[in-house]
């Protein structure tokens, strides 16, 4: 599904991905850990060709293509969904014409025949209930206004309309309350298939007993330090992320 | 400037001619005297006048433009194609100013509603030269006004509009106003009085637009004159050739507790001018300016406002936004007097524009003259460019590069196509907007 191979990336002077390497087969859940500053988000948007995040070295590979050389929107119809960390507030563009659009690309893009608006509705609807959303979202423009809970449950809505075989999760449970949490997770794990495979990134190891991992990975100064089940994830949350700076030496191994 | 005085000469040749081809009654021939007169005195206006200081008008002033033949005649193929927002009858059709009977649909005027040609009207008949006595020129003033005066003093037909007291008129009410140029570079005047009685309440879009590559010269004037308690909802829609020029000036006094909306829309045309006055004359009177103004190739487009809080607890309101790509440029003055005797009195004004190119470029400037204590007035004017952020989140939805930039450009201007209540309107604008901006002048 997704090869990375010695990913090199930063934001104007700043390196910050320093060499990732991340393997990730169909059906594989994915967490990528660390503190603030890691280079989290810098890798879920180099992978998503985040204008602003120059890749100097490495490769990507996504279902056999150089993912990298591909324009953010080819990423998304190839099967490349990203949940933003800060889902952007649209005003003016109604939240279930972009939605439509959106998924008749991909249509298009599959050769699939594109939805008209009835089918769409009830795909839509279908999808809501299972975010346990409001309707009355579907016709507010995209995130306006949106409380925080609502715009990560928009986040995974669309996921689940849009049905990517990769999809890349970016802090979606920061500033989520408990009961949110387990909304968004629920919507996540009823999308979870052997087929479609998931990097959930996150700081806190809460999300990770809702949307339980094939594997965690522990990223730090823009490499991943440690790899390991899901059982690592407990560790982090026992012991934070203090230790990495106590261990240099396998920190920059 | 030698080329000012060449061209009044000329417009002096023709103001004889026209006294000469189409004589007025007595008090209309000697407004047009007076008008030629301002004219002649003032001349086209130039850079040095502050409210022109930004918009340089000698492309206009250099072309010898001639007033037309008396009556303009329009293949129906020609009219049909043009970009105008027609949502079917009534419709009313001009040609380079005349009224044009053949091509227009009377029906669906409910009773206590007339619209009638402004040289009918002032042929006499059923008290037509009287409205036209007590309204025109009264609203519009042009004694310091070059392009006013050009229009008054060449007054020949156009559109007269009158609702009688606390008749409804539910449908839009369409003026077409076309320019035909061929051969020569044509000078079009459209005129239009509205006088919309006590309680009454109608809704009329005033559309101008022209075909061909000649240059012609658009020069409108509107007189609304609306009575206590009346509503009034007027929409210009200009959308004139790439190579033609509209000024065009909206003259407006509202009565006691009335009520009136503006929403002027630009899309085309080498140098459009737009100005609108209101004078809120009565107690209660409420007063909504809106304008979207889009620009591309080398276009300028000016808006110009002017709302005069004349008496208390009145409210106005004013939204314009302006979208401007390759080397468009733009000016919007918002002039907001409030007079001493205007307490209470609240006044919003917002200009906003979306720049699309490095070369597109706003002038704007809110102006605002408070003689009274007890008022509210905001102003604010805002510039920028397509969120990248936004861009990003669209194109990460699978939308192309270009998708997504429309789709943010139509949103900017969501709101304002939102108070438009003539779908034909909207329907043109989203077409516009999600399609492709106009190109022109390059």
């Amino acid at each position: 599904m997704l090869e990375i191979r010695d990913l090199q990336a930063g934001a104007g002077e700043r390196r910050i991905l320093n060499g990732i390497d991340l393997v990730v087969n169909p059906g594989e859940v994915h967490a990528v850990m660390g503190p603030n500053g890691s280079g989290k988000s810098t890798l879920a948007g180099a992978l998503a060709g985040r204008d602003g995040i120059e890749v100097t070295g490495g490769s990507a590979t996504f279902k056999g293509q150089d993912l990298l050389d591909l324009d953010p929107e080819v990423r998304a119809r190839e099967g490349l969904f990203l949940a933003f960390q800060y889902p952007v507030e649209i005003p003016g563009v109604n939240n279930a014409y972009l939605l439509k659009a959106a998924l008749n690309e991909v249509r298009k893009h599959r050769g699939e025949p594109e939805l008209d608006a009835m089918d769409f509705m009830t795909l839509a609807r279908k999808r809501m209930s299972l975010l346990d959303m409001d309707d009355a979202l579907l016709n507010r423009p995209v995130n306006d206004g949106f409380s925080g809970g609502e715009k990560k449950r928009n986040e995974i809505f669309q996921l689940a309309v849009l049905e990517p075989s990769l999809a890349i999760l970016d802090e979606t449970d920061s500033g989520l309350d408990i009961d949110a949490l387990k909304t968004v997770a629920a919507g996540v794990n009823a999308m979870r298939s052997p087929e479609r495979s998931l990097i959930v990134v996150t700081h806190y190891q809460r999300l990770l007993h809702y949307i339980v991992p094939d594997f965690v990975h522990v990223l730090y100064r823009g490499r991943i330090v440690k790899s390991g089940g899901k059982e690592l994830a407990l560790e982090l949350e026992e012991k934070g992320y203090g230790w990495l700076d106590a261990e240099p030496a396998a920190a920059t191994a | 400037m030698p080329q000012i005085a060449i061209s009044a000469d000329s417009y002096a040749a023709q103001f004889a001619a026209v006294k000469r081809t189409a004589p007025l009654a007595g008090p209309l021939a000697s407004l047009r005297d007076d008008a030629f007169h301002c004219f002649d005195r003032l001349g086209f206006p130039t850079t040095r006048l502050e409210e022109w200081r930004f918009t340089n008008i000698a492309p206009i002033v250099e072309v010898p433009f001639q007033a037309p033949a008396a009556s303009g005649g329009l293949d129906r193929e020609v009219l049909d194609a043009l970009p105008l927002p027609r949502s079917g009858a009534p419709e009313f059709v001009f040609v380079n100013g005349s009224f044009s009977p053949d091509l227009s649909d009377p029906s669906g005027l409910p009773p206590g509603v007339r619209v009638r040609s402004l040289a009918a009207s002032a042929a006499g008949g059923a008290g037509g030269l009287d409205v036209l006595t007590a309204h025109l020129g009264r609203l519009a003033r042009f004694q310091n006004h070059a392009f006013t005066a050009l229009n008054t003093a060449f007054l020949r037909d156009g559109a007269v509009i009158e609702v009688d007291g606390g008749v409804v008129s539910e449908r839009p009410i369409h003026l077409l106003f076309a320019s035909s140029s061929a051969p020569a570079p044509v000078l079009s005047q459209p005129r239009v009085l509205i006088v919309a009685g006590a309680g009454s309440e109608v809704r009329i879009v005033e559309s101008h637009a022209g075909a061909g590559d000649v240059p012609y010269l658009s020069n409108a004037v509107t007189e609304v004159s609306a009575a206590d308690h009346a509503v009034v909802d007027h929409y210009t829609v200009v959308r004139q050739a790439d190579a033609a020029y509209h000024v065009g000036n909206l003259a407006v006094r509202l009565g006691r507790a009335s009520n009136f909306s503006s929403h002027t829309i630009t899309a085309g045309g080498a140098i459009v001018r737009n100005e609108a006055g209101v004078v809120l004359g009565g107690e209660g009177g409420e007063c909504t300016l809106n304008g979207l103004y889009l620009g591309n190739g080398r276009q300028l487009v000016d808006n110009q406002t002017t709302i005069d809080h004349a008496m208390p607890h009145c409210d106005s309101h004013e939204l314009y936004k302006g979208i401007l790509d390759g080397r468009s440029r733009a000016v919007f003055n918002g002039k907001i007097i409030v007079r001493l005797d205007a307490q209470k009195t609240d006044a919003k004004q917002s200009n906003k524009a979306l720049l699309l190119s490095e070369d597109a470029q706003i002038t704007t400037k809110p102006q605002l003259e408070i003689f009274a204590d007890d008022v509210k007035c905001t102003h604010g004017a805002t510039i920028g460019q397509l969120d990248p952020d936004a861009l990003f989140y669209l194109r990460s939805r699978a939308l192309s590069k270009a998708q997504a930039r429309q789709l943010l450009i139509h949103a900017f201007a969501a709101d304002l196509l939102g108070h438009i209540k003539v779908e034909a309107i909207r329907r043109g604008l989203d077409a516009l907007l999600l399609e492709r901006l106009p190109m022109s002048g390059e």
